[in-house]
């Protein structure tokens, strides 16, 4: 009860917060209001636009030019050492950038592959919501949340005694011995971290390939039938090239997220066990070893990873927004 | 405070039976083999679940020497690690009440702090014809592209030190005078602030998606019987983008709420700003064989996304749609 005494005024602070957003938002708005004929255009970009775009400034362009800037310098920002926080990845992080590249390519294909599955089999089921639901559930619990569940199933004990895993035990049930600890099983537990992240990205993929192949117009695929098309007919040659677009985005959407990845390696293995990940070496590199030259350069080779997938995703839209 | 267990309301999904295959073709096509399949699928995937909210519930050394599924076999239930992980007790040191607070006072502002402003810079996007619109809007989404992690280390330093350009300062040097120690140092406003920025892009891109498509003729109305800029947003743009922006404030204070890297660069790790995420990183990390507590303590920072999901799941799979199916 003390407790949650104490934790009022920590809600009383979050309020009055957003009290004195809304009234300098209001105060704003009253000012801008008075402008009126040609004048009111330009205040109305100003006070609409400006706070937004200042944020975007602060949080995202200035950082990222100075987090460039800052990994051609060493640990301490002090010193210009070129390229050599680059090299120094290159050379001696090879484990961590294949490891990267793992996830990048296995993640967001399985997902996506196990979604689209999903995504057909139930758009010929009744009563698929709960199904839905309960698949899409995982999207909703934190990555830090997922791997203590998914710690409980790849826990290990001896395996003379009672199993505490049921991963360990369902291939104990299976006839398999002395299975490994997985988590300490190399290289196959960065499978097993893969495995959180699908479990919780599949649901995001079925739900929106389910969306797509509803708005597949149902005459196309009553001609594509009357036509003869059926089973996988159907699928590959109608269902697919229609739901193509919304396909490619499911996909960089998740490879977007999965390059960014952090918590679960940090919660599961925090990098050890040849685990390591460029977002948590990241991490480990600013606030851990205090080499800011070499959290920025990794940083700075997550960008370029994200590069192509955006930039892909805005011709994608510009074409979009050229045929409407 | 009491613990009880998720409310599993099930929302049916919207029937978009337009374009769908139809209702008795639906009935013929569905073999029992894909039912199999999906049955299959969705116990595999609530399983993991199951198995945190029994373990959270078994005496410790049951917990820590049974596995999970032989509680149907010898039912022993206890609060007790609820109660140990909630006050704190003499496993673990501090309990989780105070981080449960700091993640609802952060999440609540981070998630209406940049709906607001996005939705505004959305409207002056999608309805105040000016030169480079198009540009900022093209800007603003490709802005995505910049990883959190490549603004946290200037970020972190520009609320310890401030930030000037030469010598006009853009944000001011907020250290107490003669420590070392920001004035913002356990404070929530740099988090605020934190998630308001990463948040933006991805709000005013899905914003002005959906307030793009309202009516035309409808501001036209406005703007011929006198209403300004700021009384076509208020009192309609507004209102009628009330679905867009529960998805999107609904996606935002779950996004807050499961964040670890945001909240452990920003708050550390106090019991006076960190949120839960941090607090079972910690808990996992030091008392990881501790199964009973972590699992508790799990189960106590899912459950309110979980409420959150199931009972908001309708406005919750509309923000995802927008944001990835066009139209």
């Amino acid at each position: 009860m003390e407790e949650v005494l104490n934790g009022l005024p920590k809600l009383g602070s979050a309020a009055t917060a957003i009290g004195l957003f809304l009234a300098v938002l209001l105060i704003l708005f009253f000012i801008g209001a008075r402008f009126r004929g040609r004048l009111q255009g330009p205040v109305a970009i100003l006070v609409f636009l400006g706070p937004a775009l200042i944020l975007v400034t602060m949080g995202l362009i200035v950082p990222a030019f100075r987090t460039i800037y800052g990994s051609t310098l060493d640990a301490n920002q002090e010193e210009f050492v070129g390229l050599d926080n680059y090299a120094w990845i290159f050379d001696t992080q090879q484990g961590v950038l294949v490891n990267t590249i793992l996830w990048i390519v296995i993640a967001p294909i399985a997902s996506t592959a196990l979604g689209l599955t999903l995504a057909l089999l139930l758009d010929r089921m009744r009563r698929e919501s709960v199904a839905k639901s309960l698949i899409f559930m995982p999207m909703a619990i934190s990555f830090v949340g997922a791997s203590i569940i998914w710690g409980l199933m790849y826990e290990y004990r001896d395996p003379a005694k009672e199993q505490v895993g049921l991963l360990s035990q369902v291939v104990m049930w299976l006839g398999v011995d002395d299975p490994p600890n997985w988590i300490l099983w190399q290289p196959f537990n960065n499978y097993l971290l893969m495995v959180i992240m699908v479990w919780i990205q599949v649901g995001f993929a079925m739900v929106v390939l389910s969306a797509a192949i509803k708005n597949i117009p149902a005459d196309v695929v009553e001609a594509a039938e009357l036509d003869g098309a059926v089973g996988w007919k159907l699928f590959s040659r109608v269902t697919i090239p229609m739901i193509r677009a919304t396909l490619i985005v499911v996909l960089t959407t998740i490879m977007i997220a999965v390059l960014k990845i952090f918590d679960i390696v940090r919660t599961m293995t925090n990098g050890n066990f040849g685990t390591q990940v460029v977002a948590n070496e990241m991490y480990a590199q600013s606030f851990v070893q205090f080499n800011q030259g070499h959290g920025n350069a990794l940083a700075v080779v997550l960008f370029i990873g994200v590069v192509p997938l955006i930039i892909y995703n805005v011709v994608q839209l510009r074409k979009e927004r050229a045929i409407r | 405070m009491s613990v009880e267990a998720p409310e599993f309301v099930i929302l049916p999904e919207p029937e978009e039976g337009k374009g769908s295959v139809t209702e008795a073709a639906r009935r013929k096509l569905s073999s029992p083999w894909a039912v199999l399949v999906v049955v299959i699928i969705t116990v595999l995937w609530t399983i993991p679940t199951v198995g945190l909210l029994i373990t959270s519930f078994r005496p410790a050394a049951d917990a820590q020497n049974t596995g999970w599924w032989t509680f149907f076999r010898n039912p022993a239930v206890t609060f007790s690690n609820y109660a140990e992980v909630i006050t704190g007790g003499s496993n673990a040191a501090i309990g989780i009440t105070p981080y449960f607070f700091n993640s609802f006072a952060i999440a609540i502002p981070a998630a209406i702090f940049p709906l607001v402003l996005a939705s505004m810079a959305a409207y002056a996007i999608a309805w105040v014809p000016f030169k480079g619109s198009t540009l900022i809007f093209f800007g603003i989404f490709a802005l995505q592209v910049v990883p959190l992690q490549m603004a946290l280390l200037p970020l972190l330093q520009m609320f310890n030190l401030g930030w000037s350009i030469g010598d006009i300062p853009i944000f001011p040097d907020l250290n107490k005078p003669g420590s070392n120690q920001s004035l913002l140092a356990g404070t929530y406003i740099p988090l605020w602030i934190a998630h308001t920025m990463f948040a933006l892009p991805l709000a005013i891109f899905l914003l002005h998606n959906f307030m793009a498509q309202l009516p035309r003729d409808l501001m036209e109305a406005a703007r011929v019987d006198g209403a300004g800029h700021f009384l076509i947003f208020r009192k309609i743009v507004l209102p009628l983008s009330v679905p867009a922006i529960a998805s999107f404030a609904i996606f935002q204070f779950l996004w807050v709420w499961n964040d670890l890297l945001v909240a452990i660069t920003f708050a550390g790790g106090t019991p006076n700003v960190a949120p839960v995420t941090s607090y079972l990183a910690n808990l996992k990390g030091t008392y990881g064989a501790q199964l009973h507590l972590t699992t508790a303590g799990a189960f106590i920072a899912i459950i309110v996304p979980l409420i959150v999901f199931f009972s908001l799941q309708r406005f919750f799979v509309r923000g995802l749609l927008a944001g990835s199916v066009k139209g």
